[in-house]
């Protein structure tokens, strides 16, 4: 039954982009179908999710498709689930928003069918990743899913940059499933096939063990977007439309840290503290960078895209927490870890795709993206702004909302350093622990800037004094969906985290060590005397401590309020221009972490009449650029090219050269033959 | 009858609070040779400033009246965890010492918001700054108290310092750097000199009263209260940790009243020695306090790997 959910959540998207391509042919079909069958996936995938973290259990089948020989071998475990669910809930609030967010591509019935056919390819690609039971049903899933998904960031493909951007999507896709099949190759050499449970009991030497992590971590690194091979991300991301950013950067970014959590703590026989460690600086890394590139970012998207680096990144920190005290036999903190990852990824597939889906509202209102051309909306759009503030302050983990959470159960697992024999561990993990601390106090400072810049303040331009509410229901409804339930798992996150740790004890076979202190209201991991946090009882106390000071203020000094324009110091003329903007609002962080960028900063004077004082005009500019597309990709693009001119070097264009070159080969196949 | 003595405990905490202000500008005034306003002062300022008509700009949004009672209850809600006459109320096992820091930033977080919603120059300056500095302090201040709580082997406060009194007087290299960097992240976080002044409204040094330029009347008063209540919570959270002998273990009459005398004695000494810093040093530039709060983080890493090299017991 929970198969069958799970299989009618993909063929219900295939349908999903099906009746697209048939709306091509008969127009009578009602377009709206197609959301409603990508909601009917979504809701599925829900059911198939939780169906299976309630009761869980490992179902297995084989499908009679691919290559006559080898059937595909299909699982649902509780870590597939896991990652099922949070796939459910993004395309079910996707497919309440498309409907009115499309409403322009659906005019050109051609159009809407391209983005229709592939966001229904894209959605099943990344389902089937997760039902794979083997290494070929794996990648030929995977490969679905990145190539819908290169042909969604090519969708608008009119402007160069994004052609641009969705080849440099499609090439690291590529080049990290070259690195993932030979992950796989590399156990499956050690092994009697290629389905996971013969890939499980290969014999591999650390070495070997070792090379395959790499190259895995490497080929999923690149899917997840870790520094430094995540440069595809903040440009891919950007130039899809907004529902489908949200699906990329809120989901298929979870898909690949499942490759990875599959891949490492699953299908690897073993697991060594030193891939921890690495797991830990990588992450650490990318969580530090990411944050500190979103900060300076003046495009609403770019600058969630590389949040997104950032996210990961914690998880990806956590991960590594995990398997060090997984391979020095403390299985329990081990779940705590992998816990907190888990749970990481599950907020921020919640947040980032309800920023993704509200950056998208913005731009359809006032065709806006560029952060400095905005604000003032809270007024023009209240509706849009109150889920848009909860957003941030979920990503900004504030208490009472889901990212605290997952934060919280990050510090926990950090903390707990001391039952560790190893004295490089003892100092490496609280040093990422204060590195996580800086993660998390510059995330909020950077969506201050997103909220206050955007949504407070006077409109910096035309188009945001002119935008106006959404009034389509559904497009509200998403990302309102997405609000509460970051508030909910917020005050209740016990609910999810019971569900998690059914995940954790199928991969470690070990559970949270006291099931009792993961009560309905109280979170304890370790035990109620180490820490707890119990988010009801604050709600009530925060409830009733503004009660009473707003009733104290109100009953006993009632005064009106008195509505008066801006002071402008007698000086007279504040303009919307007076305001700080993005490039101001994060000159100090700039300046303190200088390193961290490479900054082109340009001032141009011109001097009127001559004079060393008058002055003009200004022009100011600032670009500011990743290090690693200098320092890794650009030194990488100009040896392939080297290479590829030596290569040349055999065309010459002659055709009796050429002639001479299929002889040669004759003969050396002639002779490879005979051997 | 603990609940009582919880919600009791965090009442007195946030009616001394304006007298604290008041002590510490005392000390400041006697310090340099000027007549010092009557230690009530703070609690007739706010009452002045309730009973005052508010102004509100025509182009603020709800977010700006919304905010100072945000604030107010963040601070509240985190005088309620810290453990101030007793220890081991019930409030303080809802909350542990990184949903404090959580407290702090919800409160900053909507503080810098309302300083950019009317839109003018120095609610967008005194909002860059804020968050700058406060992402800098944020992690010095957990790295302080993690060093602690890895010593007592747990992030609740309450059980922390039960730990310290247990284990009586030890010197520990790791808490002398913990204090000082504690120390200097709490004069970074409730503004006062050398990061920034809480007296002055010069465009070019001012961090919080930027924020707060707009606000008047019952707004003003919230916003004042919480930052008398925030230097309040660093005090007792940096007595009670590192000198946490004398803080009621029991419920009696006698041990609160002594503990309550006790933390009025520390909190006092812990004012005299501010008041003599803020007067003997002078404000530094704003691109000088990286380099104070890079100290101040320094610190905070020495204290926690001298935890981990000298003092563990493995």
């Amino acid at each position: 039954m929970i198969l069958f959910l799970a299989y009618s959540a993909i063929l219900f998207s295939f349908a999903s982009g099906g009746i697209a391509v048939a709306h091509l042919f008969k127009p009578n079909i009602n377009k709206q179908l197609v959301f409603w069958l990508l909601g009917a996936s979504g809701l599925s995938a829900i059911l198939a999710g939780l169906s299976e973290l309630i009761s869980p259990e490992i179902r297995l089948d084989t499908l009679s498709l691919g290559l006559p020989w080898i059937p595909w071998h299909v699982h649902f475990d509780s870590l597939s689930a896991f990652f099922y669910l949070i796939i459910g809930i993004s395309v079910f609030a996707v497919s309440f928003y498309a409907p009115h967010y499309t409403h322009h591509e659906q005019k050109n019935a051609e159009n809407f069918a391209i983005l229709s056919l592939f966001t229904g390819l894209f959605v099943a690609g990344m389902m089937l990743v997760l039902l794979a039971d083997d290494a070929f049903m794996f990648m030929i899933a995977w490969e679905l899913m990145s190539v819908a998904s290169y042909f969604l960031v090519a969708f608008q493909h009119e402007n160069a940059a994004n052609r641009r951007a969705a080849f440099l999507y499609l090439l690291m896709a590529e080049v990290g499933a070259l690195l993932i099949i030979l992950a796989f190759g590399v156990i499956a050499s050690f092994a009697e096939g290629f389905t996971f449970d013969e890939l499980r009991a290969s014999t591999l030497s650390t070495t070997w063990m070792s090379i395959a992590f790499v190259l895995a971590l490497m080929g999923f690194g690149m899917k997840a977007g870790l520094v430094p091979i995540h440069v595809w991300l903040p440009e891919a991301h950007p130039v899809a439309p907004s529902h489908i950013s949200a699906l990329m950067s809120g989901v298929m970014l979870k898909v690949a840290l499942y490759g990875l959590i599959r891949f490492c703590f699953d299908l690897l026989p073993e697991i060594h503290w030193q891939w921890g460690v690495v797991l830990l600086i990588v992450g650490t890394i990318s969580a530090l960078s990411g944050i500190l590139y979103a900060m300076m970012q003046p495009n609403l998207k770019r600058l969630l895209a590389y949040s997104s680096v950032e996210n990961i990144g914690i998880i990806i920190m956590v991960l590594g927490l995990s398997m060090i005290f997984l391979a020095n036999d403390h299985e329990e903190l081990a779940a705590i870890g992998l816990l907190a990852a888990l749970f990481h990824a599950f907020n921020h597939s919640l947040f980032k795709n309800l920023l993704f889906l509200g950056a998208g509202m913005i731009h359809h209102q006032t065709h806006e993206l560029n952060i400095d051309m905005l604000g003032g909306l809270i007024k023009k759009m209240p509706k849009t702004s109150m889920i848009f503030l909860i957003g941030c302050m979920s990503i900004s983990s504030l208490p009472l909302f889901n990212g605290f959470v997952s934060e919280w159960l990050a510090f926990q697992t950090a903390l707990q350093v001391d039952v560790l024999d190893n004295g490089v561990l003892r100092s490496l993990i609280p040093v990422s622990a204060a590195a996580l601390a800086l993660t998390a106090a510059l995330a909020a400072a950077c969506f201050v800037k997103v909220f206050g810049l955007i949504f407070l303040g006077v409109p910096r331009s035309r188009h945001a004094e002119k935008a106006k509410e959404i009034e389509d229901k559904g497009m509200l409804f998403a990302p309102a969906m997405l609000a509460g339930l970051c508030f909910f798992f917020g005050i209740f996150p016990s609910s999810m985290l019971h569900l998690i740790d059914n995940v954790s004890k199928q991969l470690l076979g070990s559970m949270l060590p006291q099931k009792e202190v993961l009560s309905f209201l109280t979170l304890a991991p370790v035990s109620p005397e180490q820490a707890s946090y119990t988010a009801p009882l604050i709600l009530i106390g925060a409830l009733i401590a503004a009660g009473v000071s707003f009733w104290v203020l109100h009953r006993n000094f009632e005064t009106t309020l008195r509505i008066a324009p801006t002071w402008d110091c007698g000086f007279g003329g504040l303009t919307p221009r007076m305001q700080y903007t993005s490039s101001a609002f994060t000159m100090p962080l700039r300046r303190i972490f200088a390193k961290a960028f490479l900054i082109d900063e340009k001032v141009e004077k011109t001097m009127r009449e001559n004079t060393k004082l008058n002055v003009a005009d200004v022009r100011y500019s600032l670009v500011i650029q990743d290090h690693s597309w200098i320092r890794v990709y650009q030194p990488i693009e100009r040896g392939v090219n080297r290479v590829a001119k030596q290569v040349g070097r055999i065309q010459t264009g002659n055709i009796r050269t050429y002639l001479g070159y299929s002889l040669a080969t004759l003969i050396l196949l002639l002779w490879v033959v005979s051997l | 009858m603990n609940w009582i003595i919880a919600i009791l405990q965090t009442t007195l905490f946030v009616a001394l609070a304006p007298f604290l202000a008041g002590f510490m500008k005392f000390c400041k005034c006697r310090l340099q040779n000027r007549r010092a306003p009557s230690l009530f002062q703070p609690y007739r300022d706010l009452l002045k400033l309730t009973r005052k008509q508010p102004v509100i700009s025509e182009d603020a949004s709800w977010l700006f009246c919304a905010a100072p009672y945000i604030i107010f209850t963040a601070m509240v809600l985190a005088a309620s965890v810290v453990p101030f006459i007793a220890v081991d109320l019930p409030t303080s096992a809802e909350a542990d010492v990184i949903v404090l820091v959580g407290f702090f930033a919800f409160a900053r977080f909507f503080l810098a918001l309302a300083g950019l919603d009317i839109g003018t120059a120095f609610g967008g300056m005194g909002s860059s700054r804020e968050m700058t500095i406060s992402s800098l302090a944020e992690p010095t201040m957990l790295m302080a108290v993690f060093t602690l709580t890895m010593t007592a082997s747990t992030t609740n406060l309450s059980g922390a310092i039960e730990h310290v009194l247990n284990e009586g007087l030890i010197l520990r290299p790791s808490f002398v750097f913990a204090l000082f960097a504690l120390l200097l992240v709490a004069v970074a976080e409730t503004g006062r000199i050398p990061v920034d002044n809480p007296t002055t409204h010069l465009e070019l040094t001012m961090i919080h009263e930027a924020m707060i330029l707009e606000y008047s009347g019952r707004h003003l008063a919230l916003i004042e209260f919480a930052s008398q209540l925030k230097f309040m919570l660093y005090g007792v959270l940096i007595s009670n940790i590192f000198f946490p002998w004398g803080i009621a273990e029991d419920f009696g009459l006698s041990a609160l009243g002594y503990g309550l005398l006790v933390i009025t004695g520390k909190l006092i000494f812990l004012c005299v020695v501010l008041a003599f810093a803020e007067t003997a040093v002078a404000k530094m530039r704003l691109f000088r306090v990286q380099e104070y709060l890079g100290f101040a983080y320094l610190l905070g890493l020495l204290g926690m790997l001298s935890h981990i090299i000298l003092e563990s017991t493995r």
